[in-house]
């Protein structure tokens, strides 16, 4: 079990943490047509905004309580009553969020019983279901605000099997996914497309592959999300044969959903492992009683190839990881099945999953610990965010993009992790940086005694000025 | 190139097995040849030489598939890796505009680049069609004042190892002699230190390997004129001549270079390595007994023991986790035991070796380093490969990287010794390259993935099994795999 390593400075440089509130906004946009609203200071609002819009490269709907000075010292229920007003008369979602930050938590608003008053005040707008969630930034992080605001929109409308009258294995096809928010969009669909090729109906929970996957829609505006899990639909996951969660970091909403339904759940930290896929493929195989198909051992063959062929490139390299828990432990995983060392982890903040971690220590912290970690540790490769990126120029090492926000690159939140196909990809990856990036090179030795008239260039390429100087004596 | 001058190339007084069968040069036997050509091995006798031009004079399969593939470093310039061929056309052929064509790309060689000397290497099409690249080479040397070399080496006439001796007599016939060596840098003169010439011939500097060596020479105050050819200038080529001895490095593919240079120069040769702690030592040994000069010997034992325990020391604790794998060694001519030596160095055993390039006195020396019975692989074929592999019960294939994907499909460990490669071996400091390589493949935890089962195929008994005999290479493995039923 690695040791994990407390935050231990005052200052926090160049903060990997992305907030609660952020997450729980993440997790609304998987719901269709819905919306969030920051309860706390526009800025929480615009600095949310930007951050997905530079991400997805999408329009995202988030709005704001927006307090101002005023309703912060007296009150800002108003604020709230107003703004889910507005809301629902302009835009009509089936779906409002509303996270606190940690402006609001601290100002101690009772947002349960803002949106109590909400109701009596506008009792036409009893149809939109209005889902509050405690999100402050001074705790958790992304990953943890994606779970919660998830276990509270089942919390409020996922209701009680007697009351729903769902029943479990109902309907014999369904099937549940509680995905956690290391999960990007091209990973849920590739986690679809192999749930469908068991003939099995997914019912993805939030499904951000719906909504953020970056398509054109034939609207050319909505204000609302495009796309995601459908809110009624969430009545009958009761009906399900099974749940399967992907993260740890759902257990806890899991555990709510398996309280409200009754239907089993099957867990897996992550599938960004060749067991850990095999694990799903064989839960389901057995679950559904259908046969794996055969395109799934094709795949499996492929990455055992491209295992082999790796292994070359990544086996005993020192690999630096920033990122949430989940995702790091899964990348944790990736890189020891290939032979390589997490010398350095850094997670945003604590978390169960932490304990599975494959490496020594993990450092609660910042991409200054990072960097710090990486440089001790002599790493050779840095995994992390965007912001990652400028740690590993002053390191001087390759960088691979995983987790939020991935501002300087295109593509990002489409990239498929997961699956045999998606574990195969990230390999050939890493294997090329490692190709290109070569750390093994002999440097050039010249001898004091040599007869060459020529100085050291990298052999980056031709350069015509040294071989000017090369000619016939 | 006349049938003749070929006979003559393969007459090789210096080859000890020349007397009896030339195993080493056999022809080579259609429908089960593997290796290269005679271009091949010309090309890649000479490509390292850093600061010339080589053009390919041919159709585009014979450069176009084969430049800059090698794993060869220059400490200066890249030229020699920019791949250049006159890429002949249909109507190049039949309107015999080849000569043409390549008097016009050597132009344009020397207007762009600027090398130091244009190489060109002759291939089958122009070979066949009577192109004369000599004179063709001659008329541009005269015109342009830039060395103009003509690499006669079609493919067809012989092998890869026919290819490089080419190579070596035209390095010998053209360039060798042309040019007298620099006086030694007044800066690198030490006091009691006696400078002493040498040549590395078949040194390729592969990975930088060199450059584990180097520092070495330097500290005993040898220099290096010129490494045939690895990170070479024309210049030094051209310098050889006056080398006190020459080391035929890992290689007998240029011996006639050494043997030619013995019978103009009177300059005494050896053949070694420079893989394997024992063999470095002997190399360095080597030279400074040929070279006959006491305090040399006394300053080399000096280093020898220095270096020694220091590599030692480093290499405990690979040694501790390498001792008693087995290895099956597939690989070509010297490398068959120079490699041994090595591998026996890091407490490795070796249970069979590829002897298909090796002379007969390749094969004398791999009975004196693993005994008279030792297995000696002649047919290298995936299956031979393989079944051997089973039978043996060996942990790791080191073999070129022709063979990798043999071995990886067997979910066998493998290294990869052949010239692509991109990790430095030689010197002291290379086996510890060496070491953490093999350990890094035999530990890699991805064999035990490969090689399970899926949950869902383990009922129906279906596991991977290699050949029929051994179901998996190690016992170990085998209960790993087996055990999950």
């Amino acid at each position: 079990m690695p040791e994990i390593i407390k935050r231990n400075k005052a200052l926090s440089v160049n903060p990997l943490k992305s907030s609660q509130t952020i997450g729980a906004a993440l997790a609304t946009l998987g719901f269709y047509r819905s919306i969030p609203m920051f309860h706390g200071s526009q800025g929480c609002t615009a600095f949310g905004k930007v951050f997905f819009v530079r991400h997805f490269r999408e329009p995202i709907p988030l709005q704001t309580t927006a307090m101002d000075q005023i309703s912060t010292v007296m009150g800002s229920d108003k604020n709230i009553i107003e703004g889910l007003h507005t809301i629902c008369e302009k835009f009509k979602p089936s779906l409002i969020i509303l996270p606190t930050t940690g402006l609001s938590e601290t100002q101690g608003c009772d947002v349960k019983s803002a949106v109590t008053d909400f109701r009596k005040a506008y009792p036409q707008h009893h149809v939109v279901p209005v889902v509050p969630v405690s999100t402050p930034d001074y705790a958790g992080c992304l990953e943890s605000g994606f779970a919660a605001a998830t276990a509270a929109v089942i919390e409020a409308l996922v209701p009680p099997a007697d009351e729903a009258g769902t029943v479990p294995g109902r309907q014999a096809r369904q099937v549940n996914v509680l995905v956690g928010s290391s999960l990007t969009p091209g990973d849920i669909e590739t986690l679809k497309e192999m749930l469908e090729a068991f003939h099995l109906q997914p019912v993805i929970v939030p499904d951000l592959s719906d909504a953020l996957d970056g398509h054109l829609s034939s609207e050319d505006f909505t204000p609302l999300t495009m796309g995601g899990t459908p809110v009624p639909l969430l009545r009958s996951l009761g009906d399900a044969v099974a749940t399967l969660v992907i993260g740890r970091s759902m257990h806890k909403t899991a555990d709510l959903l398996k309280q409200r339904t009754g239907v089993p759940d099957y867990r897996f930290d992550h599938l960004m492992t060749l067991e850990m896929v095999d694990d799903l493929l064989g839960t389901l195989s057995r679950l559904y009683a259908v046969p794996v198909p055969a395109r799934f051992e094709r795949q499996r063959a492929q990455l055992q190839d491209a295992m082999l062929d790796c292994h070359f490139m990544l086996g005993m390299k020192k690999i630096a990881i920033a990122a949430d828990p989940d995702l790091l432990n899964a990348l944790s995983h990736l890189m020891n099945g290939m032979g390589a060392e997490v010398v350095a982890a850094v997670a945003s903040s604590h978390a169960p999953v932490l304990k599975q971690v494959a490496s020594q220590k993990i450092k609660l912290g910042d991409l200054e610990d990072l960097e710090k970690l990486a440089a001790e540790g002599e790493a050779q490769l840095v995994i992390g965010n965007s912001h990652a990126v400028a740690s590993a120029k002053r390191l001087g090492l390759p960088v691979l993009r995983a987790g939020f926000p991935q501002y300087d690159y295109l593509g990002g939140y489409q990239r498929r992790w997961i699956g045999y196909q998606g574990i195969r990809q990230t390999l050939f990856d890493l294997a090329n940086i490692f190709l290109s990036h070569s750390h093994a090179k002999v440097i050039p030795y010249r001898s004091i005694y040599s007869q060459k008239h020529d100085h050291y260039s990298e052999e980056a390429g031709y350069v015509p000025a040294t071989a000017l100087e090369n000619r016939r004596m | 190139m006349k049938q003749k001058e070929i006979a003559a190339l393969l007459n090789e007084p210096a080859c000890k097995h020349n007397k009896k069968s030339k195993s080493g040069c056999a022809r080579p036997k259609p429908g089960a040849t593997a290796g290269g050509c005679a271009f091949d091995g010309a090309q890649i006798a000479l490509l390292p030489i850093a600061d010339a031009a080589h053009i390919v004079h041919g159709s585009i399969a014979c450069a176009g598939s084969s430049w800059d593939n090698r794993g060869t470093r220059s400490s200066g310039p890249a030229l020699y890796r920019i791949g250049m061929t006159t890429d002949l056309t249909e109507q190049d052929v039949i309107m015999g505009r080849g000569e043409k064509r390549l008097f016009h790309s050597i132009k344009q060689a020397i207007d762009t680049y600027h090398p130091a000397a244009v190489f060109v290497y002759n291939t089958c099409v122009p070979a066949l069609i009577g192109d004369d690249i000599e004179a063709v080479c001659k008329a541009a040397d005269g015109r342009w004042g830039v060395p103009v070399v003509p690499v006669d080496a079609a493919g067809f006439y012989g092998t890869k190892n026919l290819g490089n001796r080419i190579a070596g007599e035209t390095m010998v016939k053209y360039v060798i002699g042309s040019r007298e060596p620099d006086p030694i840098p007044a800066e690198a003169e030490r006091d009691g230190i006696q400078v002493h010439d040498i040549n590395l011939i078949g040194e390729y500097n592969i990975a930088g390997e060199l450059w584990h060596m180097l520092p070495l020479f330097d500290e005993l105050g040898l220099r290096v004129l010129c490494t045939l050819s690895g990170d070479a200038r024309y210049h030094e080529v051209q310098s050889m001549h006056r080398a006190e001895v020459n080391m035929m490095v890992c290689s007998k593919a240029m011996i006639n270079v050494a043997r030619k240079l013995q019978e103009a120069y009177g300059t005494p040769w050896f053949e070694g390595s420079f893989y394997g702690v024992t063999d470095v030592s002997n190399a360095l040994r080597e030279f400074s007994r040929l070279i006959d000069d006491p305090d040399l010997a006394r300053r080399t034992e000096k280093l020898i023991a220095r270096e020694e325990q220091r590599i030692h020391t480093a290499l405990a604790p690979w040694r501790k986790r390498l001792r008693g794998k087995r290895v099956l060694l597939y690989t070509g001519g010297v490398k068959s035991w120079s490699v041994i030596s090595a591998l026996q160095d890091l407490h490795m055993e070796v249970v069979a070796t590829g002897t298909k390039k090796s002379t007969e006195e390749d094969k004398a020396r791999i009975r004196e380093l693993m005994g008279e019975d030792v297995n000696m692989l002649e047919d290298g074929n995936p299956r031979a490969l393989l079944d051997l592999v089973y039978e043996q019960q060996v942990d790791i294939l080191i073999a070129g990287g022709r063979n990798m994907y043999t071995a990886l499909k067997a979910r066998l460990p493998f290294l990869d010794i052949n010239q692509e490669r991109e990790f430095a071996y030689a010197g002291y400091q290379g086996m510890l390259e060496l070491a953490r390589q093999l350990v890094l493949t035999l530990e890699s935890p991805v064999w035990d993935a490969a090689r399970k089962a899926a949950p869902w195929d383990i009922k129906a008994g279906r596991t991977f099994s290699a050949g029929s005999t051994a179901p998996v290479n190690t016992t170990d493995d085998a209960i790993a795999v087996t055990g999950e039923a």
